[in-house]
C-alpha cells in the first residue's frame, strides 16, 4: 500500500482517538472509591462488552480485541504489525519447551496474538519437528530445547529465546518501510539490552553470559555494553552516559519498574508526532501502541483498587498518555 | 508544417483540461477516502468533510475553462481554424500554467484537505480554520488560471 492509501484508515483513527483515555480520565478512575466504581466508569465510556461486565480481565481482553478488529478492518494484512507479534511467539515457544521438558499440562500458559498458533509450536517441540515453525524460530527453538535437555538450565534457555525474540523484532523493524516501526523496534531492543545488562550487572553475571543474552542493536554497542556491565555498576552507568539513553540512568538507579516506565514513556514520546500525520501507516501504529498503553494503565489502576493501594502509589506507576 | 499551428494549439487545450482534471480526480479521490473514514465514525460530520473533499476539485474546472476558451479562440468550436505554427505554439504555452500548476496544486491541496479532515474529525468546531489551510493552495491554481486566460485572450491580437 502506498502512503496515500492510508487516508481512509487514518481519518477513522483520528475519530477513534477522541475516545482514548487522557490524563484527566485516568485521574477520574484513580479517584473512584473502589474497583467496581472504576469498572462502572469504564463501561460508561464504552469499555468492554456484555460478556465482560463483571470481569476486569475479560474487559481488558475485549478492548484489545476491539483494537485488533479495527486494524484488521482497516488493513489488507497485518504484516506491518508483525513487530508486535514476535514477543508472543517466543513466549509461547518458551512455554512449549518448558512444558515438554517438564511433561506438564500446557493449559492456560500460551498467549494469543502471535504469528504462529501455539498448538503448532507445541507440536513442533513435542515432535522435534522444527520445520513446522517459521525459519527464524527453528534454530533458537532447537538450541534452547537442547540446552534445557542437556543442562537443565532454564535461565540459559530463556536467554536464548529472549535474544531470538529481540532479533526477530529488530529484523522486522529493519524490514519495515515505516520510520515509526523502525524506531519502535530499535527502542524495544535497546531497552531490553539495557535491562538485561543492568540485571546481569546487579547479579554479577560473567561477560560470556551477558554477551550471549544481548541482541544486536544499532544505537548501542553490544560489546561495550556487555564489557561495561561485567565490570560493575559504575562502568555500566558510565557507558550508558555515552549512549542516546543517558537519561535512563536515574530510572535504572531507582528500580526496574521505573526503567520500564521510562521505556514506555520514551516510546509514547516517539509516537506522539503521529497525531499530526495525515497519511502513512504511522498513525495506525501509534493508535495501537496508545491503546496498549491505555489498557496497561487501566490494569494498574484496577489492580491498585483491588489491592487497596494508595492513589499516589498507583499514580507513580502510570505512564504518559498519547492524548 | 503550415498545418501544425492548430495541432499545437489543440494539444495545449487538451493538456490544460487533462492534467488539471487528472490532478483534481486524484485529489478529490484522496480527500474522499479520508472523508469517508470520518463519516464512518461520525456521520454528523458529512457536510463539513464534503466541503473539504471538494476543494481539490476546482483545478479540473479551471482546466476545462481554459481548454474551452482556447478551443473557441482557435476556431475548433466554429470559425476559422487556420492558425500559424507560431501562434499554435503560443496557445500551447498559454495553456501550460493551468496544466502544470493545476495538476500539482490539486495533489498538494488534497494532502492539505486530508490533514484538515483529520482536524475536523478531532475538533469539529474548528471547521472554519481547517478550511483555510487547503484553501491557501487554491491561490496558486487561481494565479495560473489568470495567466492562462490572459495569455489565451492576448494571443488572438498578436499578428504572427
Amino acid at each position: 500500500m502506498s502512503d496515500t492509501q492510508y487516508a481512509y484508515a487514518v481519518a477513522r483513527i483520528r475519530s477513534k482517538e477522541l475516545s482514548l483515555l487522557n490524563t484527566q480520565a485516568l485521574e477520574q478512575l484513580l479517584s473512584a472509591k473502589d474497583e467496581e466504581e472504576c469498572l462502572s466508569l469504564l463501561h460508561s465510556r464504552g469499555w468492554g462488552d456484555a460478556k465482560s461486565y463483571d470481569s476486569p480481565e475479560k474487559m481488558l481482553e475485549a478492548e484489545r480485541e476491539k483494537t485488533w478488529a479495527l486494524l484488521r478492518e482497516l488493513l489488507d494484512n497485518l504484516s506491518d504489525f508483525s513487530v508486535f507479534f514476535y514477543g508472543n511467539d517466543y513466549h509461547n515457544l518458551k512455554a512449549a519447551i518448558k512444558t515438554v521438558y517438564s511433561d506438564t499440562d500446557p493449559q492456560g500458559i500460551f498467549l494469543s496474538g502471535g504469528t504462529v498458533e501455539p498448538q503448532t509450536i507445541l507440536q513442533a517441540v513435542r515432535e522435534r519437528d522444527y520445520s513446522l515453525l517459521p525459519e527464524a524460530m527453528r534454530a533458537p527453538a532447537q538450541e534452547a530445547f537442547d540446552v534445557l535437555l542437556h543442562t537443565g538450565d532454564g535461565q540459559l534457555c530463556d536467554f536464548i529465546l529472549d535474544r531470538a525474540s529481540l532479533v526477530a523484532v529488530k529484523n522486522a523493524g529493519e524490514a519495515s518501510k515505516n520510520d515509526l516501526i523502525r524506531e519502535y523496534a530499535e527502542l524495544t531492543v535497546a531497552a531490553a539490552d539495557i535491562k538485561i545488562a543492568a540485571r546481569a550487572c546487579a547479579t554479577g553475571k560473567p561477560l560470556s553470559v551477558i554477551l550471549r543474552a544481548l541482541a544486536p542493536c544499532d544505537s548501542l554497542s553490544v560489546e561495550e555494553l556487555a564489557h561495561a556491565a561485567a565490570q560493575g555498576q559504575e562502568k555500566f552507568y558510565q557507558y550508558l552516559h555515552t549512549t542516546p539513553y543517558a537519561d535512563a540512568q536515574d530510572a535504572l538507579r531507582e528500580s526496574v519498574s521505573a526503567f520500564e516506565r521510562w521505556c514506555d514513556n520514551r516510546i509514547l514520546r516517539a509516537i506522539r508526532p503521529q497525531k499530526y500525520n495525515p497519511l502513512t501507516i504511522g498513525p495506525l501504529v501509534a493508535y495501537y501502541l496508545a491503546r496498549e498503553n491505555e489498557i496497561r494503565a487501566v490494569r494498574m489502576i484496577l489492580s491498585g483498587k483491588r489491592n487497596h493501594l494508595p492513589e499516589q502509589s498507583v499514580r507513580e506507576r502510570l505512564r504518559e498518555m498519547y492524548v | 508544417m503550415d498545418k501544425m499551428g492548430i495541432v499545437f494549439a489543440l494539444l495545449g487545450a487538451v493538456l490544460g483540461a487533462l492534467m488539471a482534471g487528472v490532478g483534481s480526480a486524484r485529489g478529490v479521490g484522496l480527500a474522499g477516502e479520508a472523508a469517508a473514514g470520518v463519516v464512518t465514525e461520525d456521520p454528523n460530520q458529512f457536510g463539513k468533510v464534503l466541503v473539504l473533499q471538494l476543494l481539490p476539485g476546482t483545478q479540473g474546472i479551471y482546466g476545462l475553462l481554459v481548454a474551452f476558451i482556447t478551443l473557441s479562440q482557435i476556431g475548433v468550436l466554429g470559425g476559422n481554424a487556420d492558425i500559424s505554427l507560431a501562434k499554435g505554439l503560443l496557445y500551447f504555452l498559454a495553456c501550460m500554467p493551468i496544466a502544470v500548476v493545476g495538476y500539482w496544486s490539486a495533489l498538494r491541496q488534497a494532502r492539505a484537505s486530508v490533514a484538515s479532515i483529520g482536524l475536523v474529525a478531532k475538533r469539529p468546531d474548528q471547521f472554519g480554520k481547517a478550511m483555510i489551510f487547503p484553501a491557501m493552495v487554491e491561490t496558486y491554481a487561481i494565479l495560473a488560471l489568470l495567466v492562462s486566460i490572459l495569455a489565451v485572450f492576448g494571443i488572438g491580437g498578436i499578428n504572427v
